[in-house]
């Protein structure tokens, strides 16, 4: 039980997937114009990266490594996710449209997020078992949420701060990042 | 209408930088810009990756069907990416140990998409291996500008090593190296003051574009340069975007005087 409150409070804080790993950076910088909009993104994201943690899990233990096909592990999983992608679309198109209708959206940008094959890779090298995967996969993405939802915050006050004409758009919104990264690189003297 | 290769790879290389342009592949230029020999590892990678995938995506752009063309995409494009993972891991063990998960992670690149999706997928093969070189290079090109600025700020040497030493110094030792440009938090700055840089450096080519094809125009409309030299010397110089405005406001009084 410890270990999985250290994975925990590590993935989320201390080794935060945006502002110390760099993983999914263009999402976060794409898509937290709006508290909302994060929300949506961070919730989409929590979902599939939770399940697909699992899943790939289980294909590399189960399948690959049975057969001896460790190597096409990047070629598995980023299938592996897109189908997954696919198949919650329309699962929740089906059975749970109220939420569909609120992630619909943001779902097929998933696939190409580097978070989510970030997570199952990770999982991989560090040989995780099964119930640390999923958990890692869970809180990971609950800190990519926070990391997005944080910035939204901050972006909505941007829009009424002047940058100089050269820093308007993209560097004031990486210039920002930078100052909230160093506030999370606090966390990184408790390394365990 | 084809493209010319000259302006594929100028605008790869220059005005369509996929990194400090396009503002793609965030990722990798955040955290593998730690050391120029990082830098230039994953800008070669990328590279590879995107010459063989654009080539072979536009050997099949014909087969591929419309609907399924992005899986189809990523499964070639992964391909490639995990037999440059193998090759690095086998020649160059130090590499791959500090680039880590971003090796694989050139899958979810958003250029090698990008290019696949705006390029390949409409580009006879031979153009879009030489896009992909192009592209290739100009992302090389910014991960080297990034990672030099964050190396020499942060530790005040220049192509360290994979594994962090032999660096060459460069800066003496009065500098005292400020670590927190390797940080995380020294990528977001640095990439962030580069790309303002970048979008100043637009900024004033696409005024200077403008004002030479005015003054060009006012030559063309019966003007005669000793009124532009006038013209230009009750201006201040540098401020071009005044003069622009002001041009474009006389223009047509001074026409209709002569008139």
């Amino acid at each position: 039980m410890g270990n999985i409150l250290l994975i925990m409070f590590s993935a989320i804080l201390v080794e935060n997937f945006i502002f110390s790993r760099f993983y999914g950076c263009c999402p976060f910088l794409g898509v937290s114009n709006k508290p909302s909009t994060a929300l949506g993104m961070g919730m989409a994201v929590t979902f599939v990266m939770t399940i697909s943690s699992a899943v790939t899990w289980a294909i590399y233990h189960l399948v690959l490594e049975k057969l001896g096909l460790e190597y096409l592990k990047t070629v598995a999983f980023i299938l592996v996710i897109a189908a997954l992608v696919q198949f919650i679309e329309m699962f929740l198109r089906k059975f749970v449209p109220a939420l569909y209708s609120s992630l619909g959206i943001y779902l097929p940008l998933i696939t190409t997020n580097c978070a989510v094959l970030g997570a199952a890779l990770v999982n991989i090298e560090t040989g995780r078992s099964f119930i640390e995967a999923t958990v890692f996969g869970f809180s990971a993405a609950l800190g990519f949420t926070m990391a997005i939802l944080i910035f939204a915050g901050v972006r909505e006050r941007l829009n009424f701060a002047e940058p100089p004409k050269s820093f308007k758009g993209f560097p004031i919104l990486l210039i920002s990042a930078g100052l909230a990264a160093m506030a999370f690189s606090g966390f990184s003297g408790m390394r365990f | 209408m084809k493209k010319s290769f000259k302006d594929i790879f100028k605008e790869g290389i220059l005005t369509n930088n996929p990194t400090f342009v396009q503002l793609l592949g965030m990722c990798p230029t955040l955290a593998t810009t730690t050391s120029v020999t990082n830098a230039i590892g994953m800008g070669l990678s990328t590279t590879v990756v995107l010459i063989f995938s654009n080539f072979l995506i536009s050997l099949l752009r014909k087969i591929i069907p419309k609907q399924v063309r992005i899986a189809a995409y990523i499964v070639i494009i992964s391909g490639f990416v995990t037999a440059v993972e193998l090759l690095i891991k086998a020649y160059l063990p130090a590499l791959n140990a500090s680039l880590g998960l971003f090796i694989p992670l050139i899958v979810v690149n958003c250029i090698i998409l990008a290019r696949a999706e705006a390029f390949a997928s409409k580009n006879d093969p031979v153009r879009s291996a030489c896009d992909g070189i192009a592209t290739g290079l100009g992302f090389t090109i910014a991960l080297i500008i990034v990672a030099t600025i964050r190396e020499l700020l942060g530790s005040g040497m220049l192509f360290a090593g994979a594994d962090g030493t032999g660096g060459i110094q460069i800066l003496g030792d009065w500098y005292s190296p400020a670590t927190i440009f390797l940080m995380p938090t020294g990528a977001f700055l640095t990439l962030g003051f580069v790309i303002a840089l970048v979008q100043k450096i637009r900024n004033t080519v696409a005024e200077q574009t403008r004002l030479k094809e005015l003054l060009d125009d006012a030559v063309k409309h019966g003007y005669t340069s000793e009124y532009l030299e006038r013209y230009k010397k009750k201006k201040n110089k540098n401020k071009v975007s005044t003069e622009i405005v002001d041009a474009a406001d006389k223009y047509p009084e001074q026409k209709g005087e002569e008139k």
